[in-house]
């Protein structure tokens, strides 16, 4: 039984990597410890739960990095896909510490292994989780509750208590032994974002956020970030954006994690409810097309689009979790959409005649582009003209939200009026938006988690102490 | 579609791993199932006994139960390996024999060792059978060397005849191509890795049994289960090369090899089996398939048993109780041999062929 009377040095709220992080880093510098997880213990953890790898810079190759990766070309692929919305100098902080954590992780239990099959383009950049993201924290939950970590799960906090920016105690509700005020000398918010909030999205979104499907648990309610905002805490990062992805529309409406996802978008074409086209397919190579797609069908009718493309490419990309919709004949795939079988195959005859020749490459922006259509296929772009035709309906999947807490390189957080909170600290998905302004490389979601939270944890085991 | 209910279930699996990937790094079971994209009933029982139950791809798993997706692979693979033993028993009649094997083995052991006590008394007088014997031959005045030769040999050649169809049926089961049994490399590999159990430590940390925390604890016990078999085996085969060849009967002196290499494996085979099984015990019941509960533990006792009995062979064979214990030890190795076809062992045999052919698959991915 944890002892919910006494005063605890750290009050780490949420679970997932960042969260843990902290709460070891505290303990290990001498801090008494108190996570609280507000998912069942299953569920713990967050969008950690689906994760499988880090991006941290590193000067030479390791046994499982074929290359080195260093801190400058970490900091221009930041930039790039960011489009320069980021905090530099917090930034550049990230990078540097990111380098030692790739240890640090390792001596808290996490093993590593080499990037995993179709996932070569990672294999310098990324470092993958030996059996994921829940072996990940599997292992850092192991190594807090031996290093005497207390840890609550299904712990809702409904309040919190800040007066001028200092926190003074969490309202505590769980389902057996109801409402605790839980005191501590610092805070460690690591809470995520607010992904599964649907009323919350549609704020920003309107109805159409009903039809989103949310590839987390349903525990990322953002409900910690709401009273921190509400009660004088700095916001950063664009309150409207979610990165978003593709994902198969039969999939669960939480939690479907990264198997729902679908990357044949390059192999075909995308059509809408109206079986009409809407973006170029070819424009970019993996992982931006990726990236961009969950919007584009967000903005859709119904939120609802078809990756349509035919036999000729069934195996070219990783075997997906629910198999492809089939049809003889265009129409008959039609109908099995439920889409206008004329107007599909008006599409397709369009789009196969406006095909020109070129040399297929799918690893390289090729010269297989159609012409005389609008959109255009600016690459990749090949005939659908062998049977059967195959279709994967999808939706937008969202993954994470970017509106945070804004922090400085303690991972302290500031009030509105620029003042550093005299013990309050953020790391993760809660202050992402610090260095990810916008977009998404491969990774950086764990890198933010780790490095912040263990600064964080850090920073506030010394500041229970003075 | 595919043959059983276990398979079709083990496909849904398969189709859900393969699209998320994260266990690759754990064991064989997971590379040898991305170099498919399909999954027949053959793929399937080769995949099944490719699969060490060390659990981690459960723990480690973001789709396992309480998850929608409902992904417990240890303990589908588990019924469809214990299925997979019947479906290719020899000969067929003897199917039947797996459904209810503790009861089946317990049965032939109760009778066989029966058989040898009343054998003995039988055909040998009072006095002999709870007599004194020492020296030179002193076994063989309760039976005969040629004797007790033959009918082992009989049931040991039985058991392998019976092993090496089944293992033909899972051949052709797995769709195995005949060319690679010649295949030394990817033997010799296969023989690596069965010896060191490499596939049962979760990935390098351990296994997952009772919980969370992984251990080493039942990696070790099966090493002191398997290399105590071993020695006993050779044992066994040194004596009868001592009796045919040198011309030297049995019992032997405390320091001789067969007594030192059956002495040893006989402590292996107490320590392994008593630690297998305590862990069998506590072991996650999600992990398990209760069905298989019966046949694992009559193995792990029968082997118990085959020392513990040899053992006791060894202390009193200079006491009235040498002839009884006689009785009782063969009795339980008869038993052994003739059932091994039957029962748990064959879960050895069969892994050891699903590595042979993936050691031989990811040869041809290289080449």
């Amino acid at each position: 039984m944890v002892d919910l009377t006494r005063r605890f040095d750290v009050l780490v709220i949420g679970g997932g990597n960042a969260a843990l992080c902290a709460a070891i880093s505290a303990r290990r510098a001498g801090a008494s410890v108190l996570v609280l997880e507000g998912a069942p213990k299953f569920y713990r953890g967050g969008n950690t739960r689906h994760t499988r790898n880090m991006r941290c810079a590193h000067d030479a190759a390791t046994e499982i990095l074929t290359g080195p990766y260093t801190e400058e070309e970490f900091w221009k692929d930041l930039l790039l896909v960011t489009g320069g919305q980021t905090d530099e100098e917090l930034a550049r902080f990230m990078i540097h510490e990111s380098k030692d954590i790739l240890n640090w992780i390792v001596e808290q239990g996490v093993r590593w292994q080499p990037s995993l099959g179709g996932t070569l383009s990672l294999g310098r950049t990324n470092s993958f989780f030996l059996g994921g993201g829940r072996a990940m924290l599997n292992a850092l939950y192991r190594t807090a509750e031996e290093l005497g970590v207390d840890v609550l799960y299904d712990a809702e906090v409904i309040d919190l208590k800040i007066e001028d920016g200092m926190f003074l105690s969490a309202q505590l509700k769980q389902p057996v032994g109801g409402r605790t005020e839980v005191r501590a000398s610092t805070l460690v918010a690591a809470a995520g974002g607010f992904e599964a909030n649907i009323e919350w999205l549609k704020q920003y979104w309107g109805e159409a956020a009903d039809n989103f499907l949310i590839r987390g648990t349903p525990y990322n309610r953002g409900a910690i970030l709401k009273m921190l905002l509400a009660k004088g805490v700095q916001e950063i990062g664009d309150p409207t954006q979610c990165h978003a992805v593709a994902i198969d529309a039969r999939a669960p409406k939480f939690d479907g994690g990264i198997i729902t996802r679908h990357d044949s978008v390059v192999f075909g074409i995308v059509v809408n409810k109206h079986a009409e086209r809407f973006y170029d397919e070819g424009e970019d190579i993996w992982p931006k097309r990726y990236a961009i797609w969950g919007r584009l069908v967000a903005a859709q009718p119904d939120q609802i689009a078809y990756i349509i493309f035919d036999s000729t490419v069934v195996t070219s990309f990783m075997p997906t979790l629910f198999p492809p919709i089939a049809g003889a004949t265009i129409a008959e795939l039609a109908g099995k959409l439920e889409l206008d079988p004329a107007a599909l195959e008006k599409t397709i005859t369009d789009f196969n005649a406006a095909v020109q020749p070129g040399t297929f490459d799918h690893t390289m922006l090729d010269d297989c582009a159609t012409q005389g259509i609008t959109p255009p296929k600016t690459h990749w772009a090949r005939r659908i003209d062998t049977p059967p035709y195959l279709a994967y309906p999808v939706r937008p999947g969202i993954t994470f939200t970017y509106l945070g807490t804004r922090v400085n390189k303690q991972s302290r957080m500031l009030m509105k009026d620029g003042k550093p909170s005299a013990n309050m600290f953020a790391a993760g998905e809660i202050m992402a938006g610090n260095v990810l302004g916008k977009g998404y490389a491969a990774g950086i979601g764990m890198t933010i988690g780790s490095v912040f939270g263990r600064v964080a944890g850090r920073e506030a085991a010394k500041n229970a102490r003075n | 579609m595919h043959g059983t209910r276990i398979l079709q279930e083990a496909d849904r699996l398969m189709t859900v791993c393969n699209s998320c990937r994260y266990c690759e790094g754990l064991c064989a079971v997971f590379p040898a199932m991305e170099m498919r994209r399909a999954f027949s009933d053959g793929d399937l029982n080769y995949l099944a006994n490719l699969c060490h139950a060390c659990g981690a791809c459960y723990t480690d798993c973001q789709f396992s139960p309480p998850h929608e997706f409902n992904v417990n692979v240890p303990k589908t693979l588990a019924v469809a390996r214990a299925e997979s033993y019947a479906a290719h028993a020899w000969p067929r009649a003897f199917a039947g024999a797996f459904a209810r094997n503790g009861l089946v083995i317990s049965l032939i052991a109760a009778i066989s060792v029966a058989t040898f006590i009343f054998g003995f008394a039988a055909v040998n007088d009072r006095g002999v059978l709870t007599g004194i014997h020492t020296g030179p031959g002193a076994f063989y005045k309760l039976m005969p060397h040629n004797a007790m030769a033959l009918l082992f040999g009989a049931a040991l050649l039985y058991a392998i005849l019976a092993l090496v169809m089944g293992v033909r049926a899972l051949w052709r089961d797995i769709g195995e191509p005949v060319g690679m049994k010649t295949n030394a490399k990817a033997l010799l590999r296969a023989i690596r890795e069965a010896g060191e159990l490499r596939y049962l430590d979760g990935g390098g940390v351990g296994c997952f049994n009772e919980n969370d925390h992984p251990t080493d604890r039942r990696k070790l016990y099966h090493h002191f289960t398997f290399y105590g078999f071993a020695l006993c085996f050779a044992a066994t085969c040194v004596g009868t090369l001592y009796h045919y060849l040198l011309a030297r009967e049995a019992p032997y002196a405390w320091w001789d090899l067969p007594v030192v290499l059956g002495t040893l494996g006989g402590i292996g085979l107490v320590v392994g089996p008593i630690g297998l099984l305590s862990e069998k015990w506590k072991r996650d019941r999600v992990l398990v398939d209760a069905q298989q509960m019966g046949m694992d533990t009559a193995f792990i006792l029968m082997l118990f048993l085959t020392s513990i009995t040899g053992l006791a062979l060894l202390l009193w064979r200079e006491s009235a109780a040498m002839g009884p214990l006689l009785a009782l030890h063969l009795g339980v190795v008869f038993a052994l041999f003739i059932t091994m076809p039957y029962g748990k062992f064959v879960h050895g045999i069969y892994r050891f062929v699903a590595l042979v052919r993936y050691a031989r698959e990811r040869q041809m991915m290289a080449e």
